[in-house]
């Protein structure tokens, strides 16, 4: 099948460039421009962007263990609709995807790139180390707990130095337990008002400014999981203007929501870290802008519906976001073509050792995104519908995907 | 009014009326047969998910001095333990046809929920750490029966204020009446963000009882002062326990109040708490005045007789 993407303002390796793209069996065959559109399903792409296809750090699969969440065909269908043509999957599986041969299960071929991360302890127990040579084998370069933090200092730094020896990254949910414990949302002036017990910002940053001191001890490269509050964008910075290997993410609902939503007591609004004050927001857009914070990671988190219709402190907590990211993103930041493909392709894929780029022959997988269509989510693809946009209008619409496993898919409109 | 959810909801003029209302409901309560007609004919649905004896007992008896029929549920024994959720529990007791549900639940925004999911109108008898609207009605029926107006008055709220449903009503409607409200606890059990609440806050007892006319004390959890959240109960008692030599140094007008479990001893005298000056059985039996009251205005839209 060969595919003509016309009309579009595309990311090359020269910058923003008016070329057609030619895609032939899931590759990019020729960037020129005023190419023959004879023979081609032509994908107008005119008003829209065209770029690498968006790359997510930070993905809840579900599977093995928690299949009436997702699965992988139902995520990785999430995925391609919302652009997303390669996906890093969360260990906190059940089981925990601790040894290599639960690795391999989720990286069977698929459509889209599922790279699998490894746990760092023992089914996330947070008391030994998980099989960290085995994963590698299996092909894990990202090491979490996610969903837990490595507490222990002693335990955190004898996986850094292990991990730091074989190449790969340690990746940290940080949430001090202490401060933390039985918190349901961010604790500050709402909470106080609605009763229910908080997570402190510093919950968030005495943890990162502890690891940040395990990297200098270690060397280890650090990976700070969904960043949240002001305090820790500048912990990076600093550790950052002092030369540690230190990246880190945020959530595309952080950018665009703080704790006033949960006034509302709507479970949609649970997830952890919890959502945090204007002020916060407004420093996370700062950072992803400035770089300060590399790239989106969306923590696509699926819950069914059963299990969020309960109160808020009972309720599971996580969003979905594979659908919506890009959207959100970019109506909440506002970056330019070449800032958004990069935080949302280019670094995240660098983050976990991968060979991210703007679109050149040879290129698989492209995303079309229209950053002014108005869209309503609904009907997710995702098994889930836990999100705060279900059934709203938003701005930023993926218009066609084209994978390496040459999957296509394009809405309707946009094929001529 | 439709439902009674929070004292957020409640205006000035809002609580005029159901504490006037409640006046009425006690002069009721005192007559030889101390019951109306007015809700004949209605089911009121009692789901209490957490222990209750007074607050289920003053619902009880005001929907029945109302002539009204009581579902009560409480989950020890009931489904609940077989793991049957509150949306499915809550459906349920509706299939039995009450007009109205009562909530009580240890999680904020329980009777939110119970409302969306059932429809009926939702009186909230205390979600978590949040709200319980009813209590705070029943005490500010209790300081207007007693000093003739709520305008003016200074409260002190002394206890672990941070976990109590109890003191985010009180305040909150107390400061919709022209009141003047103090919190007074270690700072471990005032709420987080105290200036958010915008009223005073005192670090120890002693500063504050020559100026208020109303000593209010929450029930301390004593489990609490094993180091969790105080030192000792001995520590919290020598700072801000309502003692006999604190209560004698009280301006001669100046009450107490408690809404129960009291903890004699530690957050009051036992003395101080069957002396004059206490109103805890007034508050108690205001109490179901005033839930006469909520249930009346929200199952009719007609005048008492």
């Amino acid at each position: 099948m060969r595919y003509l993407i016309v009309g579009g303002s595309v990311l090359t390796g020269v910058g923003i460039d008016q070329v057609d793209v030619e895609i032939v069996d899931g590759a990019v065959t020729r960037l020129e421009a005023g190419l023959n559109p004879e023979g081609h399903h032509v994908v107008d792409a005119a008003g829209s962007w065209v770029g690498p296809g968006f790359f997510d750090l930070h993905t809840h699969l579900r599977e093995p263990g928690q299949e009436w969440k997702e699965d992988i065909a139902s995520g990785m269908a999430a995925a391609i609709a919302g652009g997303y043509t390669s996906v890093v999957a969360m260990p906190n599986t059940d089981p925990v995807i601790d040894a290599g041969h639960l690795a391999r299960q989720i990286t069977r071929t698929q459509p889209i790139r599922v790279i699998p991360s490894g746990a760092i302890s023992l089914a996330q127990q947070g008391r030994q180390l998980a099989h960290l040579d085995d994963l590698w084998a299996a092909g894990v370069r990202l090491f979490t707990d996610d969903g837990h933090t490595v507490a222990d200092a002693g335990l955190l730094r004898r996986a850094m130095e292990y991990i730091a020896q074989l190449g790969g990254l340690v990746a940290q949910h940080a949430e001090d337990p202490g401060l933390c414990r039985d918190g349901h949302m961010h604790e500050g002036s709402v909470s106080s008002r609605l009763g229910i017990t908080g997570l402190p910002s510093a919950g968030e940053e005495v943890i990162v400014a502890r690891d940040l001191k395990l990297v200098e001890l270690t060397g280890c490269r650090y990976h700070i999981q969904h960043a949240s509050t002001a305090g820790t964008v500048e912990l990076i910075r600093s550790a950052k203007r002092a030369g540690l290997p230190v990246t880190a993410e945020v959530t595309p609902h952080h950018l665009m929501l703080d704790h006033r939503e949960v006034e509302s007591m709507d479970p949609v609004y649970k997830m952890y870290p919890p959502l945090r004050t204007p002020d916060d927001v407004a420093a996370l857009k700062d950072a992803l802008r400035d770089g300060t914070i590399d790239a989106v990671g969306t923590d696509h988190a699926p819950h069914a519906a059963f299990e969020k219709d309960v109160t808020f402190e009972e309720a599971p907590r996580g969003v979905v976001g594979l659908e919506t990211a890009a959207s959100i993103v970019h109506s909440s930041v506002g970056l330019d073509q070449a800032a958004f493909f990069d935080r949302m392709s280019i670094a995240p894929a660098g983050v976990v050792g991968e060979v991210g780029a703007p679109l050149a022959v040879g290129s698989a997988d492209v995303v079309v995104f229209d950053p002014t269509a108005e869209w309503v989510y609904e009907r997710p693809r995702s098994k889930s519908a836990n999100s705060p946009w279900l059934g709203q209008t938003i701005q930023g619409r993926v218009e066609a995907v084209f994978t390496s496993a040459g999957m296509v898919s394009v809405l309707e409109e946009g094929v001529s | 009014m439709r439902d009674l959810l929070s004292v957020d909801d409640l205006d000035r003029a809002a609580i005029d009326d159901l504490l006037d209302l409640g006046d009425d409901f006690v002069e009721v309560l005192g007559r030889d047969v101390p019951k109306v007609p007015a809700l004949r004919g209605k089911t009121v649905g009692l789901m209490f998910y957490e222990p209750s004896t007074r607050t289920r007992l003053s619902f009880d008896r005001a929907a029945k001095a109302l002539s009204a029929d009581v579902l009560t549920f409480t989950p020890g024994g009931s489904s609940v333990s077989k793991g049957e959720s509150l949306k499915d529990t809550a459906l349920t007791l509706k299939a039995m046809g009450p007009h109205l549900m009562v909530v009580r639940h240890k999680a904020t925004g329980a009777p939110w929920r119970v409302r969306d999911w059932t429809g009926l109108p939702v009186v909230n008898a205390g979600d978590g750490a949040h709200q319980h609207p009813t209590q705070a009605l029943l005490d500010l029926l209790t300081l207007r029966r007693h000093f003739g107006k709520i305008d003016g008055l200074r409260v002190a709220i002394v206890g672990d204020i941070r976990h109590s449903r109890v003191a985010r009503s009180l305040a909150g409607s107390l400061q919709t009446m022209g009141a003047t409200v103090i919190l007074v606890a270690p700072s471990t059990l005032l709420p987080i963000d105290v200036r958010s609440w915008e009223v005073g806050s005192a670090s120890g007892i002693d500063e504050v009882l020559s100026e208020v006319d109303v000593v209010y004390l929450l029930r301390i959890q004593t489990e609490r002062g094993g180091g969790e959240v105080f030192p000792s109960v001995a520590e919290y008692v020598s700072r801000f326990g309502l003692t006999r030599r604190r209560a004698d140094q009280l301006p001669d007008d100046t009450v107490v109040m408690h809404p129960g479990p009291m903890n004699r001893g530690v957050e009051i005298d036992p003395q101080v708490a069957d002396g004059p000056r206490a109103l805890v059985t007034d508050q108690v039996s205001n109490g179901i005045a005033v839930r006469m009251a909520v249930l009346f205005r929200l199952l009719t839209s007609e005048v008492p007789e």
